[in-house]
């Protein structure tokens, strides 16, 4: 893990001991994703968020908002001291991602809504002849929501090449492993089988990822997605794979030193 | 009216390009003409009401305005957390249109009777709900739903319902309509029970009593006004709507008295807080659960008689 992993993951932190609450390692799994994206991949301006030329990006697994919410930082969206503020009544940074933050496309937290959404964003720009491209980032568990296969369905009738769904399959849901919880087997297979492209990744390498996204679309009539193989908490060692990390409110001040330190030093 | 609807769809959509129909799966040859004439904007999609309002949400974002069309009880019902989170929480035009709202598909039984579709969707911010009574109606409102900011549940009745509101010639959303001026008793409706007060009206014409309608093709937003002005200048009020007791037309009335401090008899007719037992026709279905001309007769008759007001 290089620096700028480790201080995307250190702003994470400051938002969640701040708060003293939130969904962190769902967080660390998607911090590489996040970044390959922004630093590489999509046409923004923090300036003026809602420009229309803009690719769209949907966290649907909203959940993994302070993530989101540390990139954001890091592009200027708003400021750092937003991050301090974190789930708190004079901020507007909360627990789930809205609309109204600069830079959110979509209000997600209630699991398999993003996917549609997507949808409508991508057919939007084809009937407008526009030439930006919609992403749309889903939880493993997420993929449990019947609505997330009837997205599917529509994608690609559709045949929607400006639409990457990517997953952040990090093998775990609150309760447990995803295999035991509700077993997404053959998950290639099964987006493959429902008419999308797809690519499988290691989601914590920024060459791998930086690497597909740009292949993307991996084919011109049919949507894409990336897989991306994950870990749940990636970057400080006990919280990796921990489902007691997934969502937190309930940590002292000697947790909160354990977890700076665990993370290490980085030169921002 | 259902087809009134969807032929203003049609034509809406050929005066302006931000207009879309999407479908779920619905009969052969709807909207043909659409399809033909502006094939773009038009989508029939599965038997999928989340996806598919998720989807309009979407396009709605890029500056369309979708109309989504499928039976009431699925639109409503099936997808209602794509209406709460996709549609109101972040206040986007689209405009569902729900085919039987009510009993009108009585024959098919329970999962496709609407009964609380009003009730669920009143609760909801930046919603606005319109139940019109007849074609007249729905042709005058439907050129109003495109402009408005937010979503629009447009409840449908069966179709082909005797036309009674041909005498009004003004619409404006939320703007309840006096279909006739009496004195004493107050009729209020919504929907398709417009035609059974006007019904119940002439009858009782008969027998030199006059009583007034209003008639709430709109439900949310509702300007009060006139209903408040209505409810003070009259002895007693009689709701009536195909929708369960709870929650709707006659919540909404007994809720606008409280609140007002306006202390009058009140008979809300409206279906119990029960499942409909038995298949058949809307209006027999109905008049099982006393929601008729005859039943509006009896309670005019009854709220005059306890009032002792001499007609």
């Amino acid at each position: 893990m290089d620096d700028r992993s480790r201080y995307l993951r250190k702003l994470i932190l400051d938002g969640f001991t701040s708060a003293k609450r939130g969904h962190l390692a769902p967080a660390f799994s998607l911090v590489e994703i996040l970044r390959v994206l922004y630093d590489d991949i999509l046409k923004y301006d923090p300036v003026n968020p809602s420009w229309e030329e803009r690719d769209r990006l949907i966290l649907s697994k909203g959940h993994g908002c302070l993530a989101l919410y540390a990139i954001l930082v890091d592009k200027g969206f708003f400021s750092k001291e937003e991050l301090t503020k974190f789930c708190s009544m004079n901020g507007i940074l909360g627990g789930h991602p809205e609309i109204k933050i600069p830079g959110v496309e979509a209000s997600t937290g209630s699991l398999g809504h993003g996917l549609a959404i997507g949808i409508g964003m991508a057919i939007g720009a084809k009937l407008k002849k526009k030439n930006w491209r919609v992403f749309v980032i889903l939880g493993d568990g997420e993929c449990n929501e019947g609505s997330i296969w009837e997205s599917a369905l529509i994608a690609a009738k559709h045949n929607l090449s400006n639409l990457c769904v990517i997953i952040d399959y990090n093998k775990f849901q609150s309760y447990g492993h995803v295999i035991e919880v509700s077993n997404l087997a053959n998950l290639m297979e099964k987006w493959c089988a429902f008419g999308f492209d797809v690519k499988e990744v290691d989601g914590h390498s920024v060459n791998e990822l930086k690497e597909v996204f740009q292949d993307f679309p991996f084919h011109s009539d049919r949507p894409s997605v990336v897989i991306c193989h994950t870990i749940k908490g990636k970057g400080i060692d006990f919280v990796e794979n921990n489902l007691s990390w997934h969502h937190k409110s309930n940590f002292s001040h000697e947790d909160i030193k354990k977890l700076y330190g665990a993370l290490g030093e980085y030169n921002a | 009216m259902r087809k009134t609807c969807l032929n203003m769809v049609y034509k809406l959509a050929k005066q302006d390009s931000r207009i879309i129909f999407i479908g779920s799966d619905l009969g052969a040859g709807t909207l043909e003409e659409f399809k033909r004439e502006v094939p773009d904007r038009f989508f029939m999609e599965g038997i999928s009401e989340q996806a598919i309002l998720g989807m309009s949400a979407g396009l709605a974002m890029e500056g369309f305005i979708p109309y989504v069309n499928t039976i009431a009880s699925f639109i409503t019902r099936r997808a209602f957390e794509q209406i709460v989170i996709d549609l109101c929480l972040h206040n986007l035009p689209v405009r569902l249109i729900g085919n039987g709202g009510g009993l009108v598909y009585g024959p098919l039984g329970p999962t496709h009777q609407t009964f609380e579709d009003i009730a669920i969707l009143r609760t909801l911010p930046n919603m606005a709900i319109l139940a019109p009574a007849d074609a007249h109606e729905m042709k005058n409102l439907m050129p109003l739903t495109v402009d408005l900011k937010g979503p629009v549940y447009i409840r449908l009745a069966k179709g082909h319902d005797p036309v009674v509101t041909d005498c009004i010639k003004y619409y404006k959303i939320g703007e309840p309509v006096v279909l006739k001026k009496g004195k004493n008793v107050l009729i209020i409706t919504t929907g398709r029970t417009l035609q059974m007060a006007v019904e119940a009206a002439e009858k009782l014409k008969l027998n030199s009593i006059d009583v007034t309608i209003l008639h709430c093709h709109t439900l949310k937003p509702l300007n009060t006004e006139p209903i408040l002005e209505h409810l003070s200048s009259h002895e007693c009020v009689i709701t009536v709507e195909e929708h369960s007791v709870i929650g709707g037309l006659g919540s909404l009335i007994s809720e606008l008295m409280i609140d007002n401090k306006i202390f009058k008899p009140i008979k809300k007719i409206a279906l119990p807080d029960k499942f409909i037992e038995g298949y058949g026709r809307q209006l027999d279905l109905l008049k099982k659960y006393s929601i008729d001309s005859d039943s509006i007769i009896s309670a005019t008759y009854f709220l005059l008689k306890d009032l002792g007001v001499n007609k």
